[in-house]
C-alpha cells in the first residue's frame, strides 16, 4: 500500500475544473485517491505548479519508419551522444539522436518534460510487430498506436459498397490483430494512388482502380468508428498537406464530419481528430504568394464542435520527415534534394521519410512557423486544440516547452519572429504580429493533457487529477502566481519537471531520472459477433495478395508488452 | 603566440580520441587544466595527462594559442576537432579526424593522416606532409554537407571518397587518388596533381575537379566541351573541359545552367 501527497501545488485540473487554486493530491497504489492516511510520503509543491501527467495525441516514437530514420540519418546523432541518463544497473543508457531519438531517450525525454502517456499516429498494421517491440524498449512512458486503415484495400473495397457493418468488423479485427488503438487515416486514398504513381490532392480525386473518392474514405471511416464506438475518432492526416493553397482542401475534408455525432461511452465528443492542421492551412498558389489560412480554418473549427485538432507547430530545427503519405515525402524530396526512403507496404499503406531543415531564415518556413501558433492563439475552446509538433516532421517533440512559451508569451514570439531574415514576408504573410493572446496554464493544461486525454476516450485514465484517474502527474517548478517575466524561464520550467510521477512512482526528480517502472500498450477491445463474410474476405485476401500467411499476420498475444485493454462491446 | 608543446609518455593500448587537442580548450588554461581535459579510450575516459606532459604556455585566446605535439602518435584521433584559430604542429603521423569539423586556424602533419581528415571543414588549413587515406574533406557518414570552406593540402596521396558532397573550399592532393572524388559535391574544388583510378565527380551537382595525371575509368555522365587554359595551384596548364554530372539535377544562374566541371590536363 503506497501513498503519496503533493501538498501546497498550485493545481491545474481542466478534467476536475480545479483552475490554479493550491490544493493537495492524494495517491494511493497508483491511483489519484480522495485522500490517503497521515502516513503517506508526502512532496512539498508549495510554489510550483501541478498538472496531470501530459498527454501526446499524435507523434511517431515507435515502429519500422521511426527506425529506418534513424538507420538513414547517423548524423542526427552527431555530437549528441554524451547524454546518458536512466538508472539501469549496468550504467546509464546514452541517449542518442535528436529528431529520431533512440526508444530509451524517448521515454527518458518524455518523463522529464512530464509527459506519460504517449499515441504513436501511424502503425502500418503488417508491420506491428515491430511497433510492439518498441514500445517494450521504451521505458516510463504508456503507448498506444493507431493502424493506418485509409488506403487500405479491405476498406477501400467495403467502402466502395457502402458495407459500414463489414467495414467495421475487419477495423475491429484488425486492431485486435495489430493489438491498436484507433482508426489512422492518412492520406486518404493518395498513398494507393502513390502505387499508381499518382495521389490524390482533392477529396473529390478518385483513387485509381478502386474508384472510391477520399471523401467517400473519410464518411465512411467517421461511420465505421461510430458503429463501433471506439474511444478514439477518426485521426486523419487529410488530403494535400503542405502545398500552398491547400486550406481550401482542408475545409472541404472538415466538413464531411457535418451531420455525425460522437457516439460512444468514454466522453468523447468529436467525429474526426484532424491532426497536424498546421500542414493543412496555407494560402497562396505558390511558393511566393504563400501565407498563413490559420483564421480561415480557426474559424469553421471553433464552430463545428464534433471537431479536434493538434497543431503540428514547425519548432525551427533540422529534424526528419516521416509519414505514411509516401507521395509528399516524394514532393518533398523534389524541392530539398536530401536523402529520401519510401516504402510500399502490400494491400495496407506506404511510408516516405526525407530530413527537413525548417531554416528560420526562410520565409516560407517563417511562414509555417507562425501558422502554427496563430492555430492554437485563435482557438476559442482549448479542450478540442492540443499542442502537437507531429513529432518529428514540424519538430522534435522536445520543443514543446518552446511552443508553450510561444504560445504563452507575446514578447518570446516577436523576439523569434525579429530574429528571422523573412521577418517583412512573415509578418505580411500571417497575423501573428498583431496577435497579442497569451494563453495562460489553464489552457496550456487543456491543450497538453485533459484535451488530448478526452479525444483519446480516456480520461478516466490520462490527463487527469480526478480521484480513480492514473497517478501520473507532472510537478513543474513555476509559481503559477507570479510567472517570470523572462519567456525563457518558461520554457526552462517545462523542460524539466520538479518531479514526474508515473503511476505513483517518482520517476524523475530535479530533471534527472530516477526510477524506470515498466509502461503499458494501451489498446482497444472490441467485441463484437463474429462477421463471417468479413472472415471469409479476410481469408481470401490472404491467400491470394499477401505475401504472409494469415496465421503468421497478427502479433503474438505474448509480445505484447503489459497490455492495458480498453473494452468495447458492439452487440 | 604562445606554445603549449605535449610529448607523448604512455602508449595508449587501445586509440585515444585526442578531441581536447584545440587552441581553443587550451587557450587561458594552467598546463595543469590542460592536463585535466578528457580523452576517451574506448568507453574510457582519461585525462590527457595520463599520456602527455605538458610544457610552455597556452595563449589567451585560441588564435594566440599554438600546440606542438611530440611523439609518436598515429593512435590517436581528433586532434584539432572544431577548432576555430589558433595552430596545431604535430610532428609524427596522426590517427583519423584529424581537423573534423575545424573552422580556423591552421594544422600542420608531419607523417601521414588517416582517414576523416577534416571532415565538414568549414575554414582554415590542413597540410599533411605525408599520405592521407579515405574520406579527406568529405562530410560525416549520411550527411549531405561536406567540407564547405578552407584548404587541406596533402603532400602524398590519398584513398577514396576525396570531397564527398563537399560545398565549398579546396583539396588538394599532390600524388594519386583512388576511387570516388567530388562524388554528390555541391560546389569546391578538388586538385589531383597525380593519378586517379575513376568515378571522378559522381552525381555532381556542382565543383570544380582538376586531374594532372589520369583518369584511369572516366565517369560516362561528363562530355568535353572545351580545351582552355586554366590556373590550377600556382601553375597555369592546358585542361580538356568536361561538364557533368549530366545525370544530375542542375541549377541555373542568370539563365545559364550550371554544371561541374572536370578539368583533365590536356
Amino acid at each position: 500500500m503506497s501513498e503519496l501527497i503533493i501538498k501546497n501545488g498550485y493545481v491545474f485540473d481542466p478534467i476536475s475544473g480545479i483552475k490554479g487554486d493550491k490544493a493537495d493530491i492524494a495517491i494511493k497504489d497508483g491511483k489519484i485517491v480522495d485522500k490517503v492516511s497521515a502516513k503517506a510520503k508526502s512532496i512539498d509543491a508549495n510554489g510550483k505548479t501541478v498538472m496531470a501527467g501530459g498527454v501526446d495525441i499524435h507523434t511517431h516514437v515507435v515502429g519500422p519508419k521511426v527506425n529506418l530514420g534513424r538507420e538513414m540519418r547517423p548524423e542526427d546523432k552527431l555530437f549528441r551522444g554524451s547524454v546518458r541518463g536512466g538508472i539501469v544497473k549496468q550504467g546509464k543508457r546514452m541517449e542518442m539522436g535528436f529528431s529520431i531519438p533512440s526508444t530509451w531517450k524517448t521515454g527518458y525525454s518524455y518523463a522529464r518534460l512530464g509527459y506519460t502517456y504517449v499515441n504513436e499516429a501511424a502503425m502500418p498494421p503488417l508491420m506491428a510487430p515491430h511497433v510492439h517491440e518498441e514500445i517494450r524498449d521504451t521505458p516510463i512512458i504508456d503507448i498506444s498506436a493507431m493502424p493506418v486503415f485509409g488506403n487500405n484495400w479491405f476498406c477501400l473495397e467495403y467502402l466502395k459498397n457502402k458495407e459500414i457493418e463489414n467495414n467495421a468488423a475487419y477495423i475491429a479485427w484488425l486492431l485486435k490483430a495489430t493489438y491498436g488503438v484507433g482508426i489512422k487515416c492518412v492520406n486518404p486514398g493518395g498513398t494507393e494512388a502513390w502505387a499508381w504513381g499518382e495521389n490524390c490532392v482533392n477529396i473529390h480525386d478518385p483513387v485509381p482502380y478502386f474508384d472510391i473518392t477520399p471523401a467517400e474514405i473519410i464518411k465512411g471511416l467517421i461511420e465505421s468508428n461510430e458503429y463501433l464506438g471506439l474511444p478514439h475518432s477518426l485521426h486523419l492526416h487529410g488530403n494535400n498537406l503542405g502545398n500552398p493553397g491547400n486550406y481550401t482542401d482542408t475545409l472541404d475534408t472538415l466538413k464531411l464530419a457535418e451531420g455525425y455525432k460522437a457516439k460512444n461511452k468514454f466522453g468523447r465528443t468529436q467525429v474526426i481528430h484532424n491532426t497536424h492542421l498546421q500542414f493543412h492551412s496555407y494560402k497562396g498558389n505558390s511558393w511566393g504568394t504563400f501565407g498563413s489560412a490559420a483564421k480561415e480554418v480557426m474559424d469553421y473549427v471553433n464552430k463545428a464542435d464534433n471537431i479536434t485538432i493538434d497543431l503540428g507547430c514547425v519548432t525551427l530545427d533540422e529534424t526528419t520527415t516521416m509519414t505514411a503519405d509516401g507521395p509528399f515525402e516524394h514532393h518533398l524530396q523534389s524541392l530539398n534534394h536530401l536523402k529520401w526512403a519510401n516504402c510500399d507496404v502490400e494491400l495496407e499503406t506506404g511510408s516516405g521519410i526525407v530530413p527537413f531543415v525548417y531554416d528560420k531564415d526562410s520565409a516560407v518556413v517563417g511562414i509555417q512557423w507562425a501558422t502554427g501558433l496563430e492555430l492554437g492563439l485563435y482557438a476559442k475552446d482549448m479542450m478540442r486544440v492540443f499542442i502537437t509538433t507531429d513529432h518529428p516532421n514540424a519538430g522534435p517533440f522536445t520543443r514543446y516547452p518552446r511552443i508553450i512559451k510561444w504560445l504563452m508569451s507575446n514578447k518570446a514570439r516577436l523576439a523569434t519572429l525579429d530574429s528571422m531574415k523573412g521577418k517583412a514576408k512573415v509578418i505580411a504573410a500571417t497575423d501573428l504580429a498583431s496577435m497579442d493572446r497569451e494563453l495562460n496554464l489553464y489552457e496550456i493544461a487543456m491543450m497538453t493533457r485533459a484535451g488530448p486525454a478526452r479525444a483519446l476516450g480516456m480520461s478516466n485514465m490520462y490527463g487527469s487529477l480526478a480521484a480513480g484517474a492514473d497517478a501520473n502527474i507532472a510537478i513543474y517548478d513555476l509559481d503559477a502566481k507570479k510567472l517570470p517575466t523572462d519567456p525563457e524561464l518558461i520554457e526552462e520550467a517545462f523542460s524539466k519537471t520538479a518531479y514526474t510521477i508515473k503511476e505513483g512512482v517518482i520517476v524523475v526528480q530535479g530533471g534527472e531520472i530516477v526510477a524506470e517502472p515498466p509502461n503499458h500498450t494501451v489498446w482497444t477491445k472490441v467485441t463484437m459477433p463474429e462477421n463471417t463474410q468479413v472472415m471469409r474476405d479476410i481469408k481470401e485476401k490472404f491467400t491470394k495478395s499477401y505475401t504472409v500467411n494469415l496465421e503468421n499476420y497478427a502479433v503474438f498475444d505474448d509480445h505484447v508488452y503489459r497490455p492495458r485493454a480498453i473494452e468495447v462491446d458492439v452487440a | 603566440m604562445e606554445t603549449v608543446t605535449m610529448t607523448l609518455v604512455q602508449h595508449p593500448e587501445l586509440y585515444l580520441e585526442c578531441y581536447s587537442v584545440t587552441p581553443d580548450l587550451f587557450a587561458g588554461k594552467s598546463l595543469a587544466e590542460i592536463a585535466d581535459l578528457p580523452a576517451h579510450e574506448g568507453k574510457i575516459v582519461w585525462k590527457l595527462g595520463d599520456f602527455f606532459k605538458f610544457d610552455g604556455k597556452s595563449g589567451a585566446t585560441a588564435a594566440e594559442t599554438r600546440i606542438i605535439v611530440n611523439g609518436d602518435v598515429h593512435k590517436m584521433k581528433r586532434f584539432g576537432q572544431q577548432m576555430t584559430a589558433g595552430e596545431i604542429l604535430i610532428n609524427s603521423a596522426a590517427d583519423m579526424y584529424v581537423g573534423c569539423w575545424m573552422r580556423g586556424g591552421k594544422i600542420t602533419v608531419k607523417g601521414n593522416a588517416d582517414a576523416f581528415l577534416g571532415i565538414a571543414m568549414e575554414g582554415g588549413e590542413i597540410t599533411v606532409e605525408g599520405d592521407a587515406t579515405n574520406h579527406v574533406g568529405s562530410a560525416y557518414r549520411g550527411d549531405w554537407r561536406g567540407m564547405s570552406g578552407g584548404l587541406i593540402r596533402v603532400k602524398g596521396k590519398a584513398g577514396n571518397d576525396i570531397g564527398t558532397a563537399m560545398t565549398g573550399g579546396t583539396i588538394i592532393i599532390e600524388g594519386d587518388a583512388f576511387i570516388h572524388v567530388l562524388t554528390h559535391a555541391d560546389g569546391g574544388t578538388v586538385i589531383i596533381k597525380g593519378d586517379v583510378e575513376g568515378r571522378v565527380g559522381g552525381q555532381m551537382v556542382k565543383g570544380d575537379a582538376y586531374v594532372l595525371g589520369k583518369i584511369l575509368y572516366p565517369l560516362p555522365g561528363f562530355k568535353k566541351v572545351a580545351t582552355v587554359e586554366k590556373e590550377c595551384d600556382g601553375q597555369t596548364y592546358t585542361f580538356d573541359q568536361y561538364i557533368g554530372d549530366l545525370g544530375e539535377r542542375k541549377g541555373k544562374k542568370k539563365g545559364e545552367v550550371i554544371y561541374g566541371n572536370i578539368y583533365l590536363k590536356a
